[in-house]
C-alpha cells in the first residue's frame, strides 16, 4: 500500500500541477497583502489617527448610518445588524479584531478564501487523478498488475489527503512569511472572541469567550482543510465518473461557482441549506457571521458536508470496482 | 502429472445492453505455444483480450491463467499475466525507467535486477533514462513488452503488437515474441488482423468471427487444405475443358486456371495437356496466404 501511494503522489508531483498551484498561492498573497496594506493606510488617512479604537467606532457609525437608509433588503440589513453587534461587543471589550500582524493576515486569508479559491486549487488536483490515467490509457496498464482494484483507489485517495495537506501546510506558511514582511510577524497571542451565536436578526453573544488568535488560527485551518478534503472528494468522484478532465473541472467549478451566488440569495429558500456548496463558509461560524440560511449551524454544516463526501466516496469505489474499462 | 496451461478459456460470453458481443469462447494454450487471434475489426477480439486480462467482467464462462480464475483469483492470475492492451500507454512524463520501477513497486516480487534485465532484452539500455514524451512508437511498444516482462509471467498477450511498427521494427518484433516463446517458455498470445503477420508469428490459430470462434487449428493444417496450383496455358478454353474431366478447375486472373494441388496427379494432369496440344508456360504450386482462408472462412465480411 505504501509503494502505491508512493506511485500516486510521484504521478501528482511530475505533472508539477501541484508547483502551479504553490505559484499562485505565491503570487496572489503579495498581491493581497498590498491590498491590505493600501486599505489600513487609506483607512489611517481619512480619520487621522493610528488609533483602532477610533477606527472601529467610524466603522460601527457607518453601518450605523447603512442601516438607518430604507432601502435596504431585509437580509442584508440583517447582516449588518449582527456585524454592528460584534464590532460593539469587540470595542466594549476592548479587542482590536484587525491589529495588524501576519497572524491576523492569515487568518483574514484563510475566511476568505475556503469557499472558492482554496477548493478551485484543490479541484485542479483532483479532476485529473483518475480521469487522465482514463484518457490516456494508462488505466489499463494499471488495472492488469497483481493488484486489487479499490486498492489501486484508495492509494489515489490518500495520495489526494497529502497533496490537499500540502496546499493548505503552504497556503499558511506563504501567506504568514510574506505579509509578515508588511505586517510584522507578531500576534499570536492575540484575544479573539468567539462563540457567537447567531438567531434571526440578533447576536447572542452569552456563550462567546476569548482564545488566543493562534488557536483561532488553528480552527480555521482545520476547517479549511474539512471543506478541501470534501470538495477534493467530490472532485475525486467526478474524475472516477468521467473520462474527460476538462469536463470534470467545468462541473466543479460551475458548482462552486454557483454555490459563492447562492450564498447570497437563498435566505428565503430553505432546502438549499442541504447543498453541499453552500455549506462551504463554515469559517463563518468561528467568527459570527450570519449563515445564509437561518438555522444552519457549525455542526449542521460540517454534516451536510459529511454526507456528501461519503457519499461520493460510495459512489466512486462501487464505480471504479465495477466498471468494465475500455 | 498433466500440465497446467498457460490459458484455459471456457464458454466465454459477454451481453453489453442486452446485445451479445462473445458468444461462447473457448480455447487453450499451452507452454511455450504463440497463439494467434484472428478476425475482422469488430468480431470481438479487444473486448475478449480485455476480459482475459481482467479490464471487463465476463458475463459468465471462466478463464483460468496457469490454473488461477481471473474473476476469483485476480492477484495470482494477474502474477503470472503480462500484458499490452492496445498501444503501450505509459507516463510520458517519466523516464522509461522510472516507469518500470512504476510497475515494479505494483509487485513485490519484482527484484531491483530484474528492471535492467527487461530493459536489457528489450534493447532500451541506451535510452532508458531519457522521458518516455521522447520515445519513437517502436521504443514504446518495446518498453511496453519489457512492463509486461517484468513479473515474470507465464502468459503473455498482446493486442495488436505490430500496429504503427515500420517493417524492420515489425520484423524485430516477431523475431522477439518466437524468442521468448522458444528460450523463456513463454505462452503468447497475440490478437491481429494483419493476417500475413499471424501467419509468421503463429503456432496455432484461431478464427474469430461476430464473437464466435469458427475455426481453431495449426497454422500448417490451415493452410495446407488450401494448397493450389495455378496454370498458365494456351489455350485456355481446351485446357479448361479437358482438366475439369480431372478435377474442379476456376478461371483465375490474367487468363490463368486454378486446380487444388494433389501431388500424385498433377503431373498426370501436365502430360494430357501437353499430348493434347496445349502449351503449358507456367505451373505454380501456391500456398495460399491465411488471407485467402480468411477471407474465404469470414465469406469477406468487414465490420467496423
Amino acid at each position: 500500500m505504501i509503494n502505491l501511494v508512493y506511485n500516486e503522489q510521484l504521478k501528482i508531483f511530475r505533472k508539477k500541477r501541484l508547483f502551479v498551484i504553490m505559484l499562485i498561492i505565491a503570487i496572489l498573497v503579495p498581491i493581497i497583502t498590498y491590498a491590505q496594506y493600501k486599505q489600513d493606510k487609506t483607512a489611517e488617512e481619512k480619520l487621522g489617527t493610528k488609533d483602532w479604537r477610533v477606527q472601529l467606532q467610524q466603522s460601527i457609525v457607518d453601518t450605523q448610518n447603512r442601516l438607518s437608509s430604507s432601502q435596504l433588503p431585509e437580509d442584508f440589513a440583517q447582516y449588518l445588524k449582527i456585524e454592528l453587534t460584534q464590532e460593539q461587543y469587540y470595542l466594549n471589550h476592548n479587542i482590536n479584531p484587525n491589529s495588524p500582524g501576519a497572524p491576523t493576515f492569515m487568518r483574514i486569508f484563510a475566511e476568505n478564501a475556503i469557499d472558492l479559491l482554496l477548493p478551485l486549487l484543490v479541484m485542479v488536483v483532483a479532476a485529473d487523478l483518475v480521469s487522465s490515467e482514463a484518457s490516456g490509457g494508462t488505466i489499463k496498464l494499471l488495472l492488469t498488475r497483481p493488484v486489487k482494484r479499490w486498492k489501486i483507489l484508495l492509494s489515489k485517495y490518500i495520495a489526494l489527503l497529502f497533496a490537499i495537506s500540502l496546499i493548505i501546510l503552504c497556503v499558511a506558511i506563504l501567506s504568514y512569511a510574506i505579509s509578515g514582511i508588511v505586517f510584522g510577524y507578531k500576534g499570536w497571542n492575540m484575544p479573539m472572541l468567539t462563540g457567537f451565536i447567531t438567531k434571526g436578526e440578533d447576536l447572542i453573544t452569552t456563550h462567546v469567550h476569548l482564545i488566543s488568535q493562534w488557536k483561532y488560527i488553528l480552527m480555521e485551518f482545520g476547517l479549511v482543510w474539512f471543506v478541501c478534503v470534501v470538495v477534493g472528494t467530490l472532485t475525486f468522484m467526478l474524475s472516477v465518473l468521467i473520462r474527460s478532465t476538462a469536463a470534470v473541472m467545468g462541473i466543479m467549478l460551475a458548482a462552486l461557482i454557483a454555490g459563492a451566488i447562492l450564498v447570497n440569495m437563498v435566505s428565503s429558500w430553505q432546502s438549499a441549506k442541504y447543498l453541499f456548496m453552500v455549506n462551504l463558509q463554515l469559517t463563518d461560524y468561528v467568527n459570527g457571521t450570519k449563515p445564509p440560511i437561518e438555522g444552519m449551524t457549525l455542526g449542521f454544516s460540517i454534516t451536510v458536508l459529511l454526507v456528501w463526501m461519503i457519499a461520493s466516496l460510495i459512489v466512486a469505489f462501487t464505480v471504479f470496482n465495477r466498471r468494465d474499462v475500455y | 502429472m498433466k500440465e497446467v496451461p498457460a490459458l484455459e478459456v471456457k464458454d466465454l460470453r459477454k451481453t453489453i445492453r442486452k446485445r451479445e458481443i462473445i458468444k461462447g469462447l473457448s480455447f487453450t494454450l499451452y507452454r511455450g505455444e504463440v497463439f494467434g487471434f484472428l478476425g475482422p475489426n469488430g468480431a470481438g477480439k479487444t473486448t475478449t483480450i480485455r476480459m482475459l486480462v481482467g479490464l471487463i467482467k465476463p458475463t459468465s464462462g471462466t478463464i483460468l491463467i496457469s490454473g488461477k480464475n481471473v474473476q476469483t483469483q485476480f492477484k495470482e492470475a494477474m502474477e503470472k499475466l503480462g500484458c499490452i492492451v492496445e498501444n503501450p500507454e505509459l507516463y510520458p512524463y517519466l523516464s522509461g525507467w522510472e516507469n518500470l520501477e512504476y510497475f515494479a513497486r505494483m509487485d513485490p516480487s519484482i527484484t531491483q535486477d530484474r528492471l535492467g534485465e527487461v530493459a536489457k532484452m528489450v534493447g532500451l539500455t541506451d535510452r532508458i533514462h531519457d522521458r518516455v514524451g521522447t520515445y519513437s512508437l517502436g521504443m514504446r511498444q518495446r518498453l511496453g513488452i519489457a512492463q509486461a516482462l517484468l513479473g515474470n509471467p507465464h502468459l503473455l498477450i498482446l493486442d495488436e503488437p505490430t500496429n504503427g511498427l515500420d517493417p524492420a521494427g515489425i520484423r524485430e518484433m516477431r523475431e522477439f515474441i518466437r524468442f521468448l516463446a522458444k528460450n523463456e517458455g513463454l505462452s503468447v498470445l497475440v490478437s491481429s488482423h494483419l493476417l500475413s503477420e499471424i501467419q509468421l508469428l503463429c503456432d496455432r490459430v484461431a478464427i474469430i468471427l461476430d464473437g464466435k470462434i469458427i475455426r481453431t487449428d495449426t497454422v500448417e493444417s490451415l493452410l495446407a487444405e488450401q494448397e493450389r496450383v495455378i496454370w498458365k496455358v494456351e489455350p485456355i478454353q481446351a485446357a479448361k475443358k479437358l482438366l475439369q474431366e480431372e478435377t474442379d478447375v476456376k478461371e483465375g486472373e490474367d487468363q490463368t486456371l486454378i486446380t487444388p494441388y494433389i501431388e500424385e496427379q498433377i503431373a498426370d494432369w501436365n502430360k494430357k495437356l501437353v499430348n493434347a496440344g496445349i502449351k503449358v508456360k507456367e505451373m505454380e504450386a501456391k500456398l495460399p496466404a491465411l488471407e485467402d482462408l480468411f477471407l474465404e472462412l469470414t465469406g469477406g465480411t468487414h465490420r467496423d
